[in-house]
């Protein structure tokens, strides 16, 4: 019998997970949902972002949250030139740890600089490109698609900023 | 969570609770020549089994080989569109993508000809009046829209016979 006798189909399995945030984690996402981005104050003063629970070297428990900027620094980057399913953006793009200014630790998000990995490099200046807010009304089908991956407003999520993008004063 | 200190911007907004992680995986899936076979007749609205060379066991859909003898099973044998349900589950809860009305039955049928029961659909019928033996014929999908599917069988229904000998399936009960 010859393999071409074999059948194959796509079978898709999905899961609709959602995961509960907490007051540290979901203090960041609502403040993505409000258009800006905060860290923690971490036992030695300095601000980790994205903010973590519990200090990274004494263990103990984190709870003053602060305001950081939406501009920063490439501190190290990644140039994805075959975009998967699922990630950030459709074309050529660069997974960058970001200083942002205010942080001290570095945060991981998308950098756009058109397709060309020759316009990104250590050190530049990148600034968040925020989707628009949730207008007052609009309905949860029109927010997003259950999938996400078509994002249209904020709403807490990572992917509130869209990516980074060149530019920022310090 | 009260001892947290929130930025003056995030006083007094509903917190975000949960975030949505939906997750996905693609696969390419192949049934296997002779599930294939099984496929492929389907789609000329016909049910072959194969039948087990030593135990004479005739297995619907067909795997290619007898898990007890450890043989293949070459010989094909067709089998009627009826059967009789030798198990069955109401179904009472809804789940995310189901299109069925509850409460829905779901069972296992024996076809007529084969050793083991496939799992369909049952409609037609109250669910509280399905139960064990009762005789039930395939349903198909019109003509035009049957494929290499088991659900071009939309599901099976009561024929009115009368119930089937427990003995008559009492090896899958
Ligand atoms: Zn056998």
């Amino acid at each position: 019998m010859a393999d071409q006798d074999v059948l194959r189909a796509p079978n898709v399995v999905e899961y609709p997970f959602s995961r509960t945030t907490g007051p540290v984690i979901g203090a960041f996402f609502t403040a993505l949902r409000e258009g800006f981005i905060v860290g923690i104050v971490a036992r030695d003063g300095t601000v980790i972002v994205p903010p973590v629970e519990y200090d990274p070297h004494t263990s103990e428990s984190l709870t003053e949250l602060v305001e950081v900027g939406d501009t920063g620094e490439v501190r190290s980057w990644a140039w994805v030139g075959e975009p998967l399913d699922g990630q950030p953006l459709g074309r050529p793009f660069a997974y960058a740890l970001i200083k942002l200014d205010g942080a001290d630790t570095p945060m991981v998000h998308a950098v756009d600089t058109g397709g060309d990995p020759s316009k990104i490099s250590t050190g530049m200046r990148v600034r968040a490109k925020w989707l628009p807010a949730k207008p007052a009304g609009a309905s949860e089908e029109e927010q997003t698609d259950p999938k996400g991956a078509v994002r249209t407003y904020r709403e807490g999520h990572i992917l509130d900023i869209e990516c980074f993008v060149p530019g920022g004063q310090a | 969570m009260s001892d947290i200190q929130l930025p003056e911007r995030l006083e007094g907004v509903e917190p975000v609770r949960s975030i949505r992680t939906f997750a996905s995986l693609t696969y390419q899936y192949t049934p296997g020549r002779a599930a294939s076979r099984f496929l492929k007749e389907v789609e000329r609205k016909r049910l072959v089994g194969q039948r087990c060379p030593v135990c004479k066991k005739v297995y619907v859909p067909p795997r290619g080989s007898c898990p007890t003898d450890g043989v293949a099973t070459e010989e094909e044998v067709e089998l009627g569109h009826t059967g009789t349900i030798v198990s069955f589950c109401v179904v009472n809860v809804p789940f995310m993508a189901n299109l069925m009305e509850i409460p829905y039955v779901g069972a296992l049928i024996q076809l007529d000809g084969s050793d083991i029961p496939i799992m369909h659909l049952i409609q037609e019928v109250p669910y509280d009046e399905v139960h064990m033996g009762m005789r039930v014929e395939a349903v198909w999908v019109p003509d035009g829209e049957i494929s290499h599917t088991l659900e071009s069988i939309k599901y099976f229904r009561p024929n009115g016979e009368p119930d089937a000998p427990y003995d008559s399936y009492k090896e899958n009960a």
